[in-house]
């Protein structure tokens, strides 16, 4: 909310500086988004960081001058010579604002126009330029004539972007006042939070300066004008539903006269954010921002004419479904029975709230298209009404209508602020319109609210806030903010004002009020202090604590963690499939509503992830090695779905990085996801398997099955030359994709060390002959198990092919080391151990010893 | 013989004088002291010698040979340290030439951040305690005191899930880790109603929210909750909890401020600042030119929260506390895109 700081001065005195009043506002819960200055002096230097901007005016060159007669231009019809005082002397001044052609030649006025009057070297807006750009008014020659000054647009003064005439202010503006001092400003923007709803207004921000500063609130008294017929029987109100519409006033204002609102209200409305439209709806909105009540005002000639000579009758009700409404945007409105209508006897006058209807608006003839037939206004029925603010929410997101009215409506205004409200309105309206206040007004209360009455004691805010504070200061405190408090003892009695609705009751409402307290005490002043509680039953997070050890294994072994978007299309993730489709497609948890098409459901792959990074990585790097581990997303009808975790893992690019004097090309393979897997499973003591494996994102004849006994903790390969082409980068990428949860389960962190053999080892080399089909591992299991304790290790050094070995065969060459536990192994117990181990290769695998 | 042993020695002491390398060593070797050298010539023409001349021009070889040995040793020494002299020079390396890239793993950033703070927390005694990324309307908000349709929610807009009719307990991907309160409140509470344990618990995880993505906001973040329940904790608790928690951050000398605030499940909830560490409160880009850096929200649980987690709120009271991780890597590393977390541009990742 924009809140002109010489509005909120019509309500408390403010002696801090500008900075120092928003910072107290901020720290205090009423956010300063920025401070716009208009006029008056910007600081020095911004000591608070604030966004801060605007112009000042100078005091010596910008000033109030009258303008006592409007001549014309020798040489120019558009333009106009005014003669103008300027509190010392008179001058003339060049302009070419049409809104002074109507006084052109009409001799010495009766009423100088007051102007705001801007000397030579004065720094303004330049009133030409696109958007705002500063300039320095130069001596120079229009048409033949000297101009060295000028009377000034709202845009040139950074009041608004209004540039089609110059301003006229009102007509007790004093000439030779600087005109900072006249209606210099500054606008703070405060940010509302949703407790805070009862401060949408100057009075509520008001409030709060008062009560931060200890300066008194100045409620502004008036009296009400009023004359002529009581309203009491010439209309009457009658609500359906008293939980959507607690209370509806109506007030009656007679003879208005239809015409701009004096130039001070229009020069706040503007810097509170709102267009000037005329003086009866300058009334509404503007008593709406002093106050906080949204009024709407009907043409009563309006509804007398509806109501055909029966006295008015106001109904609030429900919509009927599809009821059609043109709202005074001149949109038509469908509505639903969950929309509240403002309606006569003869049908819908307004969307409750939140919008009033065209057919019974303020209308001036003046301002109306050519053509248009009714009458102005002249008569003026007001209403100020309390409305559900969940209803009046719902309605202004459906329709997205969000008016000042609807917004604070759905925030919450409190039913006692119809009367206030319809009260000032009319005020405002009497004197700005010269229109006739019907006594007494008609008022509709059949549910009001309980304003709570909280019992809260020196204890609790002990309790709550870590302080000692006697009851009577705690009474001291909320009295600012205008509870009443009754202290007994060691407890108060907080009774609620009748303005918020924010407070709860019991041991909310003692909450609420801890929040009064601790911001008026001020929250630096509340010591910091260690808690003092026990400490709770210890728990680790032992799942979390396996994930983050299976990251340090991989981060260990050279791979980069990333961490994506869990949001994604079937389109993408089908990109792992040959033809980038899938014949059964997976369901998905589906967003309703998706940011991008692109994100349109939650993943369920995060392999499908990790190779989206390594695309848009592919030409960055020689090498990637990455991985991901994070939630997929398994639907379980209208329920909560699974989020089980996955680890996928992708490898691509050079083995070694090329150096200047080694340029291998050998690319990253299957071979080599599968070191990096073995490693991890080793690190994770997880004794695994590898076997052959279908899966359609790999190439069929490299693709495994990380298997521990019969359960599958993953699948990894190269991936599928038709799986390849769907992805911009370049082959081979290997790849592995594992069931995290399961790998979790199995990992074991109770291991037994093996002792280190320090007796020595015997070294051999054999080399066997197998057919090409057999696997490896199987060679190395018999091997194994044949050897025994007495064989130490066994490590594949070459795998060879030639016609030497045979078609359809392949040469294995390992490293046995033997080596006892017990002692010293001799030849002869080794070379029976090599013996036994040949001749199982032969018998079993028929493996033939190469010699 | 004794005249023609002398010339051998003398010969031959000369020619090692000439020897430089190890060929030629080689090669004086043989010829001066190997098996047909001159010298051992004279020990194989010794038959022919008369007694009397016999011991003495033996004598007179043996000496020669072991004077010849020993200078050839002596020499060898030379000729080696001059060889091993000359390949050291030759050998010398251009050491500004780059290192054969060695391949180094990383965490992601967000990753790093995270764990450092959930290491101060934990020992502050706050344990993990992870919950779910989807969650129900009754978790994510109302349990958190924000009744369907409140205001409170357009602080916080979000993505919903299609999950057919549920009334107003829609699916929803979390706004905020808030939702873990609950569920550990209710955890708690619902293995001893009627003595719950007090609580000390942070709360990271994923995040959503509905916003673009620009270089200011992301769909989804990081965030760290805290969470204190107990029967006798007070804001001044709180002040310090966090004042601990941001000297342990940013430094034993960061100072910090709260400002009044809103969240509906915490009352009264203060925004807490901390002084800017890349100017030391002077005023910079970073901070904006205000000194102060925003950090975290605050607040005292709110009754309807402690209420709903099981937790008498006559009896207890508590704090919670949130913030995002990555916000503060931005801050930390001046990084001014948040989109740079997500889009793991490995020439992002590789700076951490």
């Amino acid at each position: 909310m924009k809140v002109p700081v010489s509005w909120l001065k019509d309500y408390v005195d403010i002696q801090l500086p500008i900075e120092e009043l928003a910072r107290l506002l901020t720290v205090s819960g009423l956010e300063v988004d920025e401070i716009h200055y208009v006029g008056w002096q910007l600081p020095a230097e911004n000591k608070y960081g604030f966004k801060i901007n605007g112009l000042s005016w100078d005091r010596e060159k910008i000033i109030v001058a009258e303008i006592r007669e409007v001549r014309p231009h020798p040489n120019a019809d558009r333009l106009t010579l005014c003669d103008l005082y300027d509190g010392e002397q008179t001058l003339v001044v060049l302009t070419g604002a049409p809104n002074l052609h109507p006084y052109r030649g009409t001799g010495p006025l009766a009423k100088p126009l007051k102007v705001a009057y801007a000397k030579e070297g004065s720094t303004l807006y330049d009133g030409h330029a696109e958007g705002l750009v500063l300039a320095t008014l130069k001596r120079t020659k229009i048409r033949g004539v000297d101009s060295f000054s000028m009377v000034c647009s709202e845009k040139e003064l950074g009041l608004s972007l209004e540039h089609e005439g110059i301003i006229l202010l009102d007509e007790d503006a004093p000439a030779g006042m600087p005109l900072a001092d006249y209606m210099g400003d500054a606008v703070l923007d405060v940010s509302i939070l949703p407790n805070n709803a009862r401060n949408a207004s100057i009075l509520g921000v008001a409030r709060e300066v008062a009560a931060l500063t200890g300066q008194p609130l100045k409620k502004q008294a008036y009296e009400l004008p009023v004359s002529g017929e009581a309203i009491a029987g010439k209309v009457a109100i009658e609500i359906n539903d008293p939980q959507l519409n607690p209370r509806f006033t109506l007030g009656l204002i007679r003879d208005v006269q239809i015409k701009d609102s004096p130039y001070w209200v229009q020069r706040r409305l503007r810097l509170a954010g709102m267009r000037p439209i005329s003086n009866i709806v300058d009334a509404t909105n503007y008593t709406m921002l002093e106050i906080g009540e949204p009024l709407h005002a009907f043409d009563y000639d309006i509804l007398k004419e509806r109501a055909a000579g029966k006295p008015v009758r106001i109904i609030t009700r429900a919509a009927g479904q599809g009821e059609k409404l043109t709202t005074l945007d001149n949109a038509v409105r469908v509505l639903n029975p969950s929309n509240v209508m403002v309606c006569d006897e003869k049908g819908a006058l307004s969307m409750a709230g939140v919008m009033g209807g065209l057919q019974s608006e303020i209308h001036d003839a003046a301002s109306a298209p050519e053509g248009a037939t009714r009458k102005t206004t002249s008569n003026i029925l007001l209403e100020g009404a309390a409305w559900n603010f969940i209803n009046i929410r719902k309605t202004a997101n459906a329709h997205n209508l969000h008016s000042e009215a609807a917004y604070r409506f759905s925030r919450g205004v409190h039913p006692a602020l119809t009367v206030d409200g319809v009260r000032r309105g009319l005020y405002w309206m009497a004197q700005w319109s010269g229109g006739c206040v019907a006594p007494g007004l008609v008022d509709e209360y059949p549910l009001p609210p309980i304003d709570p009455l909280v019992e809260i004691s020196e204890r609790d805010v002990k309790r709550a806030l870590g302080i000692d504070l006697p009851a009577a200061e705690i009474a001291a405190l909320l009295e600012r903010l205008e509870f009443k408090c009754t202290v007994n003892g060691q407890t108060i009695q907080v009774q609620t004002p009748a303005f918020r609705t924010d407070i709860g009751e019991g041991v909310v409402g003692v909450a609420d009020l801890m929040e009064e307290v601790a911001r008026l005490y001020g929250l630096d002043r509340i010591p910091e202090t260690r808690m003092a509680d026990p400490l709770p039953p210890q728990r680790g997070n032992p799942s979390l604590e396996r994930e983050d050890h299976v990251r340090d294994i991989l981060v260990g072994l050279g791979l980069q963690e990333v961490i994506t978007h869990r949001m994604s299309a079937p389109e993408i993730e089908n990109r792992l499939l040959p033809g980038g489709s899938s014949e059964t497609p997976l369901e998905y948890v589906k967003l309703a509503n998706p940011i991008a098409p692109e994100k349109r459901v939650l993943r369920r792959s995060v392999l499908a992830s990790v190779l989206n990074v390594v695309e848009r990585n592919a030409r960055l790097s020689d090498a990637l090695e990455m991985f991901e581990i994070g939630p997929v997303f398994i639907p379980q009808g209208g329920g909560l779905p699974l989020e089980p975790r996955r680890l996928a893992i992708a490898l691509s690019g050079r083995r070694y990085s090329p150096a200047w004097d080694s340029k291998l090309g050998v690319k990253l393979d299957f071979y080599d996801l599968k070191g990096v897997i073995e490693a991890l499973m080793q690190a994770l003591h997880l004794n695994v398997s590898y076997a052959p494996a279908e899966h359609p994102s790999f190439h069929p004849g490299k693709c495994a099955a990380v298997l521990l006994g019969k359960t599958a903790l993953g699948v990894f390969g190269e991936l599928h030359p038709s799986v390849q082409e769907n992805y911009d980068f370049s082959a081979p990428l290997a790849a592995a994709d594992f069931d995290l949860e399961a790998v979790l389960d199995a990992m074991q962190t109770a291991f037994d060390l093996k002792s280190v053999n320090e007796f020595p080892p015997i070294l051999e080399d054999i080399a066997v002959i197998v057919d090409e089909a057999l696997p490896a591992d199987r060679v190395e299991a018999l091997i194994r198990q044949t050897g025994g304790k007495l064989l130490g290790s066994v490590r594949l050094f070459d795998v060879f092919r030639s016609e030497q070995v045979g078609a359809g065969k392949k040469s294995l060459a390992y490293a046995l080391v033997y080596q006892s536990p017990d002692g010293t192994l001799t030849d002869k117990e080794a070379s029976q151990v090599r013996y036994r181990i040949i001749q199982r290769l032969d018998r079993e695998l028929g493996a033939k010893l190469r010699s | 013989m004794l005249e023609k042993l002398n010339k051998i020695e003398k010969t031959a002491l000369e020619s090692l004088a000439a020897v430089t390398d190890e060929a030629a060593l080689e090669a004086w070797r043989v010829a001066n002291i190997g098996r047909s050298s001159p010298v051992m010539n004279v020990f194989s023409q010794m038959s022919g010698l008369s007694k009397e001349e016999r011991p003495l021009v033996g004598q007179r070889a043996n000496q020669v040979k072991t004077a010849l040995e020993q200078a050839f040793a002596a020499r060898a020494e030379v000729v080696k340290n001059a060889a091993l002299s000359k390949s050291l020079q030759e050998e010398r390396l251009d050491v500004t030439l780059p290192g054969r890239p060695a391949r180094r793993g990383g965490l992601h950033p967000a990753t790093v951040t995270l764990r450092r703070m959930l290491g101060i927390l934990a020992e502050m005694g706050f344990q993990v305690y992870t919950s779910r990324d989807v969650e129900t309307d009754e978790m994510n908000f109302q349990a958190l005191n924000f009744p369907p349709h409140h205001p409170a929610r357009e602080m916080q807009d979000s993505f919903y899930i299609e999950a057919g009719e549920r009334g107003d307990n829609p699916l929803l991907m979390r706004t905020h880790t808030s939702p873990g309160q609950i569920r550990a409140m209710r955890e708690f509470s619902g293995a001893n109603p009627e003595n719950p344990p007090s609580i000390r618990i942070a709360l990271p995880g994923m995040c959503y929210r509905y916003e673009q993505i620009t270089a200011r906001s992301e769909v989804q973040f990081y965030q760290i909750e805290g969470l204190a329940v107990g029967e006798n904790i007070t804001y001044g608790d709180l002040k310090g909890t966090l004042a601990d928690f941001a000297r342990r951050m940013f430094g034993e000398h960061a100072k910090v401020r709260f400002r009044a605030s809103y969240f509906p499940f915490t009352e009264p909830s203060a925004e807490m600042d901390v002084e800017c560490f890349v100017c030391g409160g002077k005023g910079c880009a970073v901070c904006k030119n205000s000194g102060w850096l925003e950090i975290l929200g605050s607040g005292m649980v709110h009754p309807n929260v402690l209420q709903n987690g099981g937790y008498d709120p006559r009896r207890y009271t508590g704090f919670a506390f949130g913030m995002g991780p990555q916000r503060m890597t931005m801050l930390q590393h001046r990084m001014n895109d948040i989109r740079y977390f997500w889009g793991n541009d490995i020439r992002f990742l590789e700076q951490f």
